[in-house]
């Protein structure tokens, strides 16, 4: 029998089981934390540092770091929405993200995330990086200029396709996701209906020719914010 | 003391009350005539070619970033070019139906605007009233009851885009092959118990502005008026359309210049020519050449053109219109006004039909087709003739795209118009007043331009006038705003 592990999350008591995440087990609890590379069928990658709590006072990502007995959690203060509200700022301005004619509007979370945390506009100077775009796939489009490199299509790939589709090229700012050909994505096994391509959680790989086929108005986050108990828990 | 003869150039700008942003330049000679008068476009939006490499579904929801105000025109064209792109030629009649009822909302919203918003000042108080009066808040102050008519009958063309595209701007309704929404029970009942109400308002404003024409007759006539051909679509039995049908081009007494030209075939039949002082280019009909082939497009184009309206009150409203005429087109500039009313009041009809037919509560809404390569989507914007040409590659990305949007076409009739004003009211003026410059813009503004076929500008704009010497030192300079 697993151990159950208790502890303190924004002063309201959790009980987990032990080795769960601390997101895993706030999930289980009905609280959201809100997230951007985690996803429930994947390994967590802690890289986006959206899910970033403070544990015991000191930050931590939610989504690797796991519970244990006894330890204070605080994710929905204002000094730890502040350091999220940074981090989605900064993804904004470091890609090329124009939400007014991007098809995931509406089903994008990072756009879903800002609206969440009040970013009506950029606070930081645009980067307006120099990214390809790669139309190659007849049914597959994908559009560097939107990607957050949260990773989900790298692990999909690997975790739920059992391909190697994709994968991460360059450091620092020159980070972009590749393809694994150099033909482009015509080039490789990605299938439109391989889970790498609809874990994506912004308008960087998408499937082509659907477009804006759900309306306004009946899109996901039209009328409840991200985190919502009616979301739709597979985007995640 | 130079011997030289002394120019004064005359700014204008910002052009105020019109979309967009524009100037005007009047040079004066030593005797204070004018030489010339120009109208600029300053603004360089380049969409032609940042939308290559997109995918082509992204078209109508990106291109019609184009525009705050008519964004349902280049939403409907670029989905027309779309439909060719995705092998489309009949679209199911509740696609077909969704998409024509919010193209009459829009022409709805932004002919309510331009009348009542940027126009009627003008019309209300006179070309010469005080500027502090003569603007929207001053039609609201002294008409009340006309300033919330144009107010609501905005609102309601509004409400009809927001029912059929999802919002009131910027909206996806329609998408390649189709439509993404019908429109429910609910959204058809509650635009159904205004529509008596907008139609009895949509009567006044026609009698407004025709009252207005005919009253005023013996000075409009003349004001910025000038013979031109006409251009617009029509559909294949002559009838006034705004959203499909061929191309028909009037010479200024009506003789046809060619009819029924397939959309697919506008560029044999119309070229552009660029000039060095603005980034507006000058449309002409080929087979007569740029010096006298230019058109103008818009309302009184169309009016001019069709052979009918397919609904009574409008088609009564053209009769009596084109009676002033003889029958031949009508080429006074602000005689705009009257038949942008007229196309109100058959929008209105429009709608009316549309709402009681329960096609608009169909389920089929898009259909497919065999992929092909190059499009052309022609629409009537309500500025006048909107042309979307794209080329499109084999990984769907865009690879050309033409646009020709309904301002262009109209600029060397509104360089005319400038000319013309310039000529009859400045030439040899001792003091230039604010209200002889208005003049100039209410050319201008009869043609209800859309110069960055942008969003507006909030507040008041200012306007300077700068009297310069021929060394292009300031002599004189007057600020408004």
């Amino acid at each position: 029998m697993e151990k159950v592990v208790t502890f303190l999350l924004d002063g309201e008591v959790i009980q987990g089981q032990e080795g769960q995440s601390i997101m895993q087990a706030a999930d289980k609890a009905g609280k959201y934390i809100p997230r951007l590379c985690a996803h429930k069928d994947l390994t967590p990658h802690g890289s986006c540092r959206i899910c970033t709590v403070l544990v015991n006072g000191r930050p931590q990502s939610a989504c690797t770091q796991p519970i244990a007995d006894g330890i204070l959690v605080e994710s929905e203060t204002p000094k730890v929405n502040q350091l999220r509200t940074d981090i989605i700022d900064m993804l904004f301005v470091e890609g090329n993200h124009f939400c007014m004619f991007c098809e995931k509007s509406g089903n994008c979370e990072l756009q879903a995330l800002a609206y969440r945390f009040g970013i009506t506009a950029p606070k930081y100077p645009y980067q307006f990086p120099q990214r390809d775009v790669d139309a190659s796939h007849p049914d597959i489009f994908l559009d560097r200029d939107r990607c957050v490199l949260c990773g989900r299509c790298v692990r999909a790939s690997k975790e739920l396709d059992g391909k190697n589709v994709f994968q991460f090229v360059g450091r620092g700012v020159e980070k972009r996701i590749a393809v694994n050909s150099e033909k482009g994505l015509k080039d490789t096994d990605a299938d439109v209906v391989d889970k790498a391509i609809s874990v994506c959680p912004v308008g960087a790989i998408l499937k082509k020719r659907v477009g804006y086929a759900v309306p306004v108005g009946r899109r996901l986050y039209d009328h409840q914010p991200i985190g919502s108990a009616s979301e739709d828990e597979t985007t995640k | 003391m130079s011997d030289k003869p002394e120019t004064r150039r005359i700014v204008i700008e910002p052009v105020t009350r019109v979309e967009g942003h524009g100037k005007v330049t009047i040079l004066l000679d030593d005797e204070a005539k004018v030489k010339q008068a120009r109208l600029h476009i300053v603004e360089f939006r380049g969409f032609e070619r940042f939308i290559q490499g997109r995918p082509f579904w992204e078209l109508p929801v990106l291109v019609q970033r184009l525009c705050g105000i008519c964004p349902v025109s280049h939403h409907l064209a670029a989905a027309k070019a779309v439909d060719g792109i995705v092998g489309v030629d009949t679209l199911t009649p509740t696609a077909l139906k969704m998409r024509l009822l919010m193209h009459h909302g829009q022409f709805l919203q932004s002919h309510a605007l331009h009348f009542f918003h940027l126009s009627s000042p003008d019309l209300l108080f006179g070309f010469d009233a005080d500027v502090s009066e003569r603007n929207v808040i001053g039609v609201a102050a002294k008409y009340p009851e006309l300033a919330r008519q144009g107010i609501l009958l905005r609102k309601y063309g509004q409400e009809i885009i927001k029912a059929t595209a999802g919002k009131k701007i910027h909206g996806t309704g329609a998408i390649p092959g189709g439509v993404n929404k019908n429109l429910s029970l609910e959204e058809r009942d509650q635009l159904l118990s205004e529509i008596d109400q907008i139609m009895e308002w949509a009567r006044g404003a026609v009698a407004l502005a025709k009252g207005y024409t005919l009253e005023h007759l013996d000075d409009l006539s003349g004001f910025g008026s000038f013979d031109s051909n006409h251009l617009s679509i029509v559909r294949s039995d002559g009838a006034y359309d705004i959203y499909d049908g061929g191309l028909r081009a009037r010479d200024a007494e009506g003789n046809i210049i060619f009819d029924h030209v397939e959309n697919e075939k506008y560029d044999e039949y119309l070229a552009e020519e660029v000039r060095s002082w603005t980034y507006m280019k000058f449309p002409f009909i080929k087979e007569i050449g740029p010096e006298a082939g230019w058109y103008r497009v818009g309302p009184l184009a169309r009016v001019n053109n069709c052979d009918f309206f397919d609904t009574p009150e409008a088609e009564k409203e053209r009769k009596e219109f084109k009676s002033l005429t003889d029958d031949k087109p009508n080429n006074i500039t602000m005689a705009y006004h009257w038949t942008r009313m007229i196309e109100l009041l058959h929008s209105v009809e429009k709608i009316q039909e549309l709402l009681n037919d329960s096609d608009l509560q169909g389920e089929d809404l898009v259909v497919t087709g065999k992929r092909r390569d190059e499009a052309v989507g022609i629409i009537e914007a309500p500025r006048g003739t909107l042309f979307h040409h794209y080329r499109v590659n084999e990984d769907d990305q865009v690879t050309m795209a033409n646009l020709i949007v309904s301002t262009t076409s109209n600029n060397e009739p509104m360089n005319r118009a400038v000319q013309k004003v310039a000529e009859d009211y400045l030439s040899g003026v001792p003091e230039i007043t604010e209200g002889l410059l208005n003049r100039v813009e209410v050319a201008i503004r009869a043609y209800d331009p859309c110069l960055s076929c942008a969003t507006h500008a909030m507040g008041q704009m200012p306007l300077i006038v700068e009297l310069m010497d021929q060394q292009g030192r300031i002599v004189d300079r007057k600020i408004k705003g």
